[in-house]
């Protein structure tokens, strides 16, 4: 007995020492990061992922892990630049013919492989037979069938003819990487090692990969254009945001997106992060939005869809969802690019509005507060995906509804069951989902009202012929100016209809230590990543750990 | 004995086909298939490819045809190839022409999840055993009591609050042990003991938290059986022929007491390869835990299979290895068995 309460004084007293070693534990010594530096080359850089890459062929994976990390591997032919106009990558120039159907892409001169073998425009060719073919599993082929041929005049032209002038033709050519044909020439595209030992044309080429654990890419000799500062490009994968977080703290990561509460609380609150992480924030690529099923009563009454769009407060939603980091929009595109109408302003939140239009559509509220007609209360079901931000936007929508007496119910539901047993059978009431804010103006798919099959993407069911109309025009459009006229004029049309509430375009949020120099700040319009190639760490600040080797 | 043996073996084939086939509808029961995940819900993607995929993937045919078509694999050992993560063979590595290996999932994962729960059983059952006997010996007094508040306390703790705790204390604040992963970077140059402390201090965490939840039900099983055996009247006959207390007490009882466990090990087999998903992604472990949670959100059928294939022959194997453990400790089963 006496043994064992000593034992246990013991532990007492080592967990005391403990705490009171952490406390007085003092600060190692301050590194000043805001020193002036020149660039260098070497070092790497730490990021964490929250899943892992399914494999490295971007037409095959779809997904962002795969794409994040591909994207510094292989090349397409353009790009854009960091102000979202489009560049050279591959292609030095590309013309497009007087009738907009054919376009020429002429390469850049001396293009290698990173295994050192030419780059030509048998390569783009040869990717392009492999997205078009039957037989590759990618869901992406779609965009690239729409071209009738495609040759070779020489080995550094590319040229390609579209049945009809096709407008977003440019914009596909910066999502196909081009892959090498003559490693891949006898290879099953579905079934090839390739995908987990790439060679690519860009400036990093695989180095290790460790299953489910962490890619690291290294500086490849023979880039495109030219070699990035960065030696090594880590990429950890850890599935759960906290952990990410605790190891940003702890020093051994680098990078990572981080969330509202992290960046509006938790920073702020904490001067030792300050110090040696930056906070970055940029408009994201995506917006969500509440959409009506408009085959359903009562939302084919465009004044109900009005209505609500009247009774529910964006800026309450973009405050209590994203704790302020996000922007309230009116269009379907990035505020601030050409593509958005700068004339059109969000629904303001006016409740009285709100019951006004729905008194026009029949709606009175009876002795109980309800909004009624023909003795049936106005009320709906809001289903939505198992997101936490959605969940958040949708119990603040059902507050502010039931405040001017519209009563709705939640359902949250796993993604695959909710594209299959909601959206797909058209037997829902309202969603709250998300699209994305694309860098090509074209929303055929979404919105021209051929697409309403099951498994398209026009689910809700907008049909109006103006907006068809302008959606053909759009996609045949190569002038930009006349193509922005076009769709301005498209977003009016559907901010009137109210198919949809804009509820907001949140922010992208990243955490880098400070370590690592050149990132943009303010973000330029193609975020902060763009220019990753150019991102150096400075000798004095990396880690002088055995991964240097 | 032998013919009993048989005799279990040979049930175990229905079993399994029952089993298969259950899983095998109530997979296809829940809606969606690989080619609707969120990232394929893309206006990029159009409906046309989605179901030139399905075709591919045999998605398009009738439930039954598509379990044809899994069995005609299945019984030459074929688990088939993943949907969503490229190929990726199911179970074990394959060889293409050129000779590059391809690894299984369940082969990358196994290992992983059948070391942390291996070791995690073993510190289970010895703390378990300890403190139970411990608790038996002073039953109602401040140890008994304490020792049953400090497991049930580690039993309802929620693990994943825990394990943020310690690993900001112990990886954050001090930095005496890594956060999460199970390699440091950099790992590769290590020598061969570095390689090892280097997973050691990655397991100390994962371990100990996946383990204290373990020990509330453990040790109180053997809490139980020991003060069964103290009153029985073996044990007075050792004590009044003046045996010491602690020869009484961990010789003659503790033998009888722990009887009951095998039971209890041969149940746990099958739980040797399911992971638990939330300490997987808090610890960033690539354990089946995490491989199960990640196909089936995917809806990536090969996989699901698989794994439940796998999970089901372990826990026959293990309901069959109890039974014949229990014989052979317990000579009263034996002689049960053999009439």
């Amino acid at each position: 007995m006496k043994k064992k309460s000593l034992f246990f004084n013991f532990v007492t007293i080592i967990i005391l020492l403990n705490f009171l070693i952490s406390c007085s534990k003092e600060q190692s010594e301050v590194i000043d990061y805001n020193e002036e530096f020149k660039t260098s080359f070497g070092g790497s850089l730490v990021n964490a992922m929250t899943g892992e890459p399914s494999n490295l062929i971007a037409m095959i994976a779809g997904d962002s892990a795969s794409s994040a990390i591909a994207g510094n591997i292989f090349n397409s032919l353009i790009k854009y630049d960091e102000n979202l106009n489009y560049a050279p990558d591959l292609a030095e120039s590309w013309k497009i013919s007087n009738n907009q159907k054919t376009i020429t892409f002429k390469l850049k001169k001396n293009l290698k492989w990173a295994d050192g073998s030419p780059l030509t425009s048998e390569d783009v060719l040869f990717t392009w037979k492999l997205i078009t073919n039957a037989n590759t599993r990618t869901p992406y082929g779609s965009d690239y069938q729409l071209v009738k041929s495609a040759s070779t005049p020489d080995a550094l032209t590319f040229k390609i003819t579209y049945a009809s002038s096709y407008a977003p033709a440019l914009d596909t050519w910066t999502a196909l990487h081009i892959l090498p044909k003559h490693i891949l020439k006898d290879e099953d595209i579905n079934n090839t090692f390739f995908s987990r030992n790439p060679t690519g044309s860009s400036y990093y080429k695989l180095d290790t990969w460790i299953s489910g654990q962490q890619v690291t890419l290294k500086a490849s000799k023979n880039s495109i254009s030219g070699p990035p500062s960065i030696k090594k490009l880590i990429s950890r994968i850890i599935p759960d945001t906290s952990s990410q977080f605790l190891e940003l703290t702890a020093d051994n990561i680098d990078l990572m997106n981080i969330n509202p509460i992290q960046y509006q609380r938790v920073f702020p609150a904490r001067k030792d992060l300050q110090q040696k992480i930056a906070l970055y924030k940029e408009l994201g690529n995506g917006y969500t939005y509440l959409g009506f099923n408009l085959k359903k009563e009562p939302f084919d009454d465009r004044r109900v869809r009005q209505a609500i769009n009247y009774a529910i407060d964006k800026n309450e939603v973009i405050n209590g969802v994203l704790l302020g980091l996000g922007e309230p929009i009116s269009s379907p595109y990035k505020p601030g690019t050409r593509w958005n109408n700068p004339n059109l302003n969000p629904y303001p939140y006016e409740p009285k509005k709100a019951l006004r239009l729905l008194a026009d559509a029949g709606y009175i509220k009876n002795n109980d507060g309800l909004l009624m007609k023909n003795g049936k209360p106005l009320k709906f079901e809001i289903v939505t995906n198992q997101n936490k931000q959605r969940e958040m936007t949708a119990v603040l929508i059902q507050r502010r509804l039931q405040e001017i007496g519209v009563e709705v119910s939640i359902r949250v539901i796993e993604w695959a069951s909710f594209v299959n047993r909601f959206i797909k059978t058209g037997d829902f009431d309202v969603v709250v989902l998300g699209w994305g804010l694309s860098l090509d103006p074209d929303q055929y798919n979404i919105w021209h009202s051929s697409q309403q099959g099951p498994g398209q993407f026009n689910f809700l069911g907008y049909e109006n012929k103006k907006v068809d109309k302008l959606l053909e025009l759009g996609r045949k459009e190569l002038n930009p100016l006349k193509r922005e006229k076009i769709y301005h004029k498209f977003s009016k049309y559907l901010l009137e209809d109210s198919p949809i509430v804009y509820l907001y375009a949140g922010y992208g949020l990243s955490a880098v230590h400070k370590r690592v120099k050149g990132i943009k700040n303010p973000a330029p319009p193609a975020g902060i990543y763009h220019n990753n190639y150019d991102w150096f760490i400075p000798k004095s600040l990396r880690r002088n750990v055995i991964l240097e080797r | 004995m032998f013919s009993y043996l048989i005799k279990r073996i040979l049930w175990m084939v229905p079993m399994l086909i029952g089993i298969s086939l259950i899983s095998f509808f109530i997979m296809h029961l829940a809606p969606g298939d690989v080619t609707s995940s969120e990232a394929s819900f893309n206006p990029r993607a159009s409906e046309e490819s989605r179901q030139k995929l399905r075709e591919l993937y045999n998605l398009d045919k009738p439930v039954i045809i598509q379990y044809g078509l899994w069995v005609k694999r299945i019984v030459q050992l074929d688990f088939g190839n993943s949907f969503a993560s490229h190929q990726k063979p199911v179970l074990w590595e394959r060889k293409d022409k050129s000779g590059n290996i391809t690894k299984g999932l369940i082969q990358e994962s196994l290992p992983i999840t059948l070391m942390i729960n291996l070791i995690g059983i073993f510190i289970i059952f010895s703390i378990s055993i300890v403190l139970g006997s411990l608790s038996a010996i002073s039953q109602n007094t401040w140890i008994d009591r304490s020792i049953t508040l400090f497991v049930f306390v580690g039993f309802a703790i929620p693990g994943f609050w825990l394990a943020l705790l310690l690993m900001y204390w112990t990886g954050v604040s001090n930095q005496w042990l890594p956060i999460s992963g199970l390699h440091s970077p950099g790992f590769e140059s290590l020598s061969s003991f570095g390689q090892f402390t280097d997973l050691l201090k990655h397991l100390i965490l994962p371990v100990s938290i996946s383990s204290l939840s373990g020990l509330a039900g453990i040790s109180l099983y053997v809490r139980n059986g020991m003060l069964d055996i103290l009153h029985q009247d073996f044990i007075t006959t050792a004590r009044s022929k003046g045996l010491e207390e602690i020869k009484v007490v961990f010789i003659h009882a503790l033998k009888n007491a722990v009887l009951p466990l095998i039971t209890i090990v041969g149940l746990s087999i099958p739980g040797l390869i399911g992971g638990s998903v939330i300490a997987e992604s808090i610890f960033a472990i690539p354990g089946m835990g995490k491989l199960f949670y990640d196909s089936v959100l995917m809806r990536d059928f090969p996989v699901i299979m698989g794994i439940l294939t796998i999970g089901s022959v372990l826990t026959l194997i293990g309901n069959l290895l109890a039974d014949i453990g229990y014989a052979w400790a317990d000579p009263r089963v034996r002689k049960g068995l053999v009439k």
